[in-house]
């Protein structure tokens, strides 16, 4: 899958496997994926997928089993801790939980201004000042809660302190794990507003991780869809809804609720089962046992993604 | 509400306030609402975080904090009977066995110290009026636990050994034990997973079915909404500012600005619109409400009078309003 | 924009004197831990200028025949003791050796202790693995034990039992600091300042500590009043502060025999212990709630 321009950041056969009493757990297994500058991809799935996992592996907060991922052209995989300390500056994480990923002793104003702090991008002190004012603003927080602490504020308006926080180093890239999930409906299309202005004004790339398929719709340009740590289809946003190819993601985006009533009379198609045990998983597709089209060369040999229309990505027996 | 006879409800809330109060400040979480749960219908209340729902909730099984809660007025009759003057222990009578409750995560309401089947066995001995044997009782804990899809070979194990999703089918048949006739799911399903919500909401509606009772549907999430409720009332700041059958809420006429905010600010499926519409602002201090309607601050139509004034009630036949913009219609109507 | 920055630079510094006052503040509310400051401040001065209070050698030291056993009077508030030494002068002089031993052991095992569990609970791995099954071993035996072991061995002076005490506190605190550290870690806060590019030191200085300091605090007061208590107990049965020294452990010891007669002898510095250990855990459970931002009243 190199064949889009410039990409920013290439994935090539990420494994992540983590030891477990019962076996070898296997998190992100063989993942390759790029993504093109200024673009976002979401990344979709169910708890347990790996999606987590695949995007702190990628920014290397966990160590990585296998693979090569390559931004800009230099493989962060090779980078030792310092270099990882300088690359991080580029790329940033905006946590799912807004209330456990702030210091609760901190100040707003300590918070955005830490890592300009800890990495010494200031000229003085009013020079600090001045670009924690600047970052409040981009993120949307009111000026006089500069001395607030986090517990006082809403959701909502955490989530803004750790997207100022993200933005503090003018990253270029930003991994975005499920970040409005934790947060009301309103405010989640707020957040989500904001962060698609701020990718047009600043020209950001996202790795966007969430459960929800309405809100990846919204954002996303590419859309990558894992099951038990494989990715499973990869198709432009547009293309995925209206043309999912893969049983699994056909379901996935039959179970969501839409709120009109025309949906009422529609019949639902409600997977059995649940997710497949990642514990030393058996060959053959990892859906075999929830799909209803399953044959007996699903449950054979390893699986392919295969290109079975332009950037329409598939990894399934059906489309042999 | 008027136009539906009274014996129909089997659960009525009317003018309920509630409030906490600590020390420092008084939270005003419910102000003035009316509900009422037909027999064998679900009702979905909706709303945002701080909207007043779970309070409501709480209030009908007379849960709320103790010395910190308090219902301040109102009433609540569950088949004609005042539940608010009920003494501890009637109460507890009625907790479980007619009116029950089933909480948003699976993983805090079980007792990770018992078999998933003792818990269930617990409940039906709480609430054991006819004298049934233990034979009888372990009997009717099998028939539970395969009425949520679940085995009954796997009674004997513990909550860590299941999925979240079948936790959650457990505290559902915990809940669902002694056949309430209303049950209130409190976001039974915001822990789950899509696929697993779909298969848990699907199991729900046949079980109210099957069994007959009444449902009180907590959710912020209108889709859940749309695919499983009979009627639906919006909260907003401790009051219902719209409700009616689910075919009005849904439905293209005229609705409460808060209600089109929600809509607005759902990413939908079906929109190919790159931006949302959110409703501006946040909610508001509940400590220190708005003067008049108290979505005004947030509300892009918002005049004067919405300032200063609360709206009067509006009836459409079952479709209610509460919105100085929205007239016509029939005033409240108090009998 | 100028005058913007400006007001925004002097709410910061506005922010960071009014953060230490909010502490303070709270702290006051708390009626409490103000009854128990002001107890342990007395304590403290008490034994701060026992000297000028009564002479230690004249008071406390020197055995008067013919005034032994005496009863609380004017001339002596405490009474004397079985060698006619002023009660008085001998409590507010073993105030000095209680208190300082009290502190200076939790101080050092604290120390010690501390730094050994943040490393624990931070890195974990080996390193945590090989330190606390060593703590385990420590802390198996008992700590009376292991004091009297320790003292036996290297002879009753201050200064051992100072040793022995703090041997067997740091397994203590090695846990306590060690489990509080490791509720943190997982945080993703902590992550949060990885990425943000922070080195290890400022994260446990900057991030971990300050948010696991509630039951550090109240293992370190609870701990200055059990050495207080532990000392006391190893003069008690002659290891500690051997006589004619004077300590609250061993002035109990000397008055065993007269307990029944003249029960002030057991009395006042029993109450003494009693008192500090109470107070500095008053004090404690007050450090802790001042010092938390989320509890702001």
């Amino acid at each position: 899958m190199t064949n889009e321009a410039n990409p920013i950041l290439e994935v090539k056969n990420l494994k992540k496997y983590f030891k477990t009493g019962k076996g070898m757990l296997h998190a992100v297994d063989d993942v390759s994926f790029s993504i093109r500058k200024g673009t976002t991809l979401g990344v979709v799935g169910e708890s347990g997928c790996g999606k987590s996992t695949l995007g702190r592996t990628i920014i290397r907060l966990e160590p990585f089993t296998d693979g090569a991922v390559y931004y800009e052209g230099e493989n962060v995989f090779e980078y030792n801790k310092k270099q990882v300390r300088e690359f991080r500056k580029k790329m940033q994480l905006i946590f799912q939980d807004p209330y456990s990923s702030l210091n609760p002793r901190n100040t707003v104003y300590q918070l955005i201004a830490e890592q300009l702090v800890v990495n010494k991008v200031y000229k003085d002190k009013a020079d600090l000042e001045n670009r924690v004012r600047e970052l409040m603003d981009i993120a949307g927080l009111a000026p006089r809660l500069v001395n607030s602490y986090p517990h006082e504020l809403d959701g909502g308006r955490r989530q803004r302190i750790g997207l100022a926080r993200a933005l503090s180093m003018n990253p270029s890239f930003i991994v975005c794990d499920e970040p409005v999930s934790a947060l009301d409906v309103s405010i989640q299309a707020q957040i989500l507003n904001l962060l698609m202005d701020l990718q047009d004004q600043m020209g950001l790339t996202y790795m966007f991780i969430t459960h929800d398929l309405s809100v990846v719709k919204h954002i996303s340009d590419e859309i990558a869809v894992l099951y038990v740590g494989q990715l499973i289809e990869k198709a432009p946003s547009d293309e995925l809804f209206k043309n999912p190819l893969h049983p699994y993601t056909k379901m996935l985006l039959s179970a969501i609720p839409v709120p009109s009533l025309e949906s009422r009379s529609r019949k639902k198609e409600i997977i059995k089962g649940e997710v497949t045990n990642p514990i030393d998983p058996k060959p053959g597709c990892r859906f075999a046992s929830r799909c209803k089209y399953c044959m007996s060369k699903c449950t054979e040999g390893d699986m392919e993604l295969k290109e079975i229309e332009k950037d329409h990505f598939v990894m399934c027996r059906l489309f042999d | 509400m008027s136009s539906i006879a009274q014996n129909d409800n089997i659960l009525e809330i009317k003018d309920l306030h509630v409030v906490y109060e600590t020390d420092s400040e008084t939270v005003y979480a419910v102000n003035g609402i009316d509900l009422s749960l037909k027999a064998g219908k679900t009702l979905g209340i909706v709303g945002e975080t701080g909207a007043g729902k779970t309070t409501t909730a709480l209030s009908i099984l007379r849960l709320l904090p103790q010395d910190i809660g308090k219902i301040t007025s109102g009433s609540i009759t569950f088949n004609g009977q005042e539940l608010l003057t009920l003494g501890k222990s009637e109460m507890q009578k009625i907790r479980g066995a007619s009116i029950s409750m089933i909480f948003q995560d699976p993983m805090t309401s079980l007792n990770p110290v018992n078999t998933v089947g003792d818990q269930i066995y617990e409940s039906l001995m709480l609430h054991n009026d006819e004298h049934k044997s233990k034979k009888e009782l372990e009997e009717r804990v099998d028939a539970i636990l395969e009425s949520v899809g679940i085995p009954k070979t796997r009674k004997k194990e513990y909550p860590h050994q299941f999925s979240g999703g079948m936790k959650q089918r457990i505290v559902i048949a915990i809940a669902l034990a002694c056949h309430p006739a209303v049950v209130i799911a409190d976001e039974p399903t915001t822990a789950l997973d899509v696929t697993i919500q779909a298969q848990v909401l699907a199991m729900m509606s046949a079980l109210r079915d099957q069994l007959g009772m009444a449902m009180i549907l907590i959710t912020h999430d209108l889709g859940v909404v749309a695919e499983t409720c009979d009627d639906v009332a919006v909260m907003y700041a401790g009051e219902i500012v719209e409700s009616g059958t689910v075919e009005d809420i849904f439905g293209h006429v005229r609705h409460h600005p808060y209600t089109e905010g929600l809509f607005g600010s759902i990413p939908s499926l079906g929109s190919d619109a790159k931006r949302l519409k959110p409703i501006s602002g946040l909610m508001p201090d509940p400590t220190n409400l708005p003067t008049g309607c108290s979505f005004h601050p947030r509300c892009p139509y918002a005049t004067e009078k919405c300032r200063e004034e609360k709206p009067e009630a509006r009836y459409f036949g079952t479709h209610f309003v509460a919105c100085h913009l929205i007239t016509g219609g029939e005033p409240k109507n108090d009998e | 924009m100028d005058s913007k920055t400006a007001t925004v630079s002097v709410d910061i510094k506005k922010a960071r004197k009014r953060r230490s006052k909010e502490i303070i503040r709270r702290f006051r509310k708390n009626k409490l831990a103000m009854v128990g400051l002001v107890i342990i401040t007395i304590m403290i001065l008490m034994a701060v200028f026992a000297d000028v209070i009564a002479d230690y050698e004249e008071g406390a030291i020197r055995q008067h025949s013919d005034q032994r056993l005496l009863s609380p009077s004017w001339e002596h508030p405490f009474g004397t003791d079985t060698y006619g030494r002023d009660q008085l002068a001998r409590v507010v002089h073993g105030a000095r050796v209680s208190l300082s031993l009290g502190v200076f052991t939790t101080v050092i095992s604290l120390g010690l202790g501390g730094l050994l569990g943040a490393m624990c609970g931070y890195y974990g791995g080996v390193f945590d693995e090989i330190v606390m099954r060593l703590m385990d071993i420590l802390l198996s035996i008992p700590t009376l034990l292991m004091a009297i072991a320790i003292v036996s061995a290297l002879g009753p002076t201050v200064m051992n039992l100072l040793i022995a005490i703090t041997i067997s506190q740091i397994p203590v605190f090695t846990r306590v600091v060690r489990s509080s550290v490791l509720s943190v870690v997982g945080e993703d806060y902590i992550e949060a300042a990885k990425i943000g590019g922070s080195k290890d030191l400022h994260i446990i200085l900057h991030d971990v500590l300050p948010n696991a300091i509630g039951p550090i605090i109240v293992q370190g007061t609870m701990s200055i009043a059990a050495m207080i208590l532990l000392a006391a107990g190893l003069s008690f049965i002659g290891l500690g502060v051997q006589p004619p020294q004077p300590e609250w452990g061993n002035m109990l010891n000397q008055a065993r025999d007269n307990m029944m007669t003249h029960p002030y002898l057991v009395i006042i510095p029993g109450i003494c212990i009693a008192i500090s250990a109470f107070s500095i855990n008053l004090v404690g459970d007050g450090l802790r709630d001042a010092l938390d931002p989320k509890l702001k009243n």
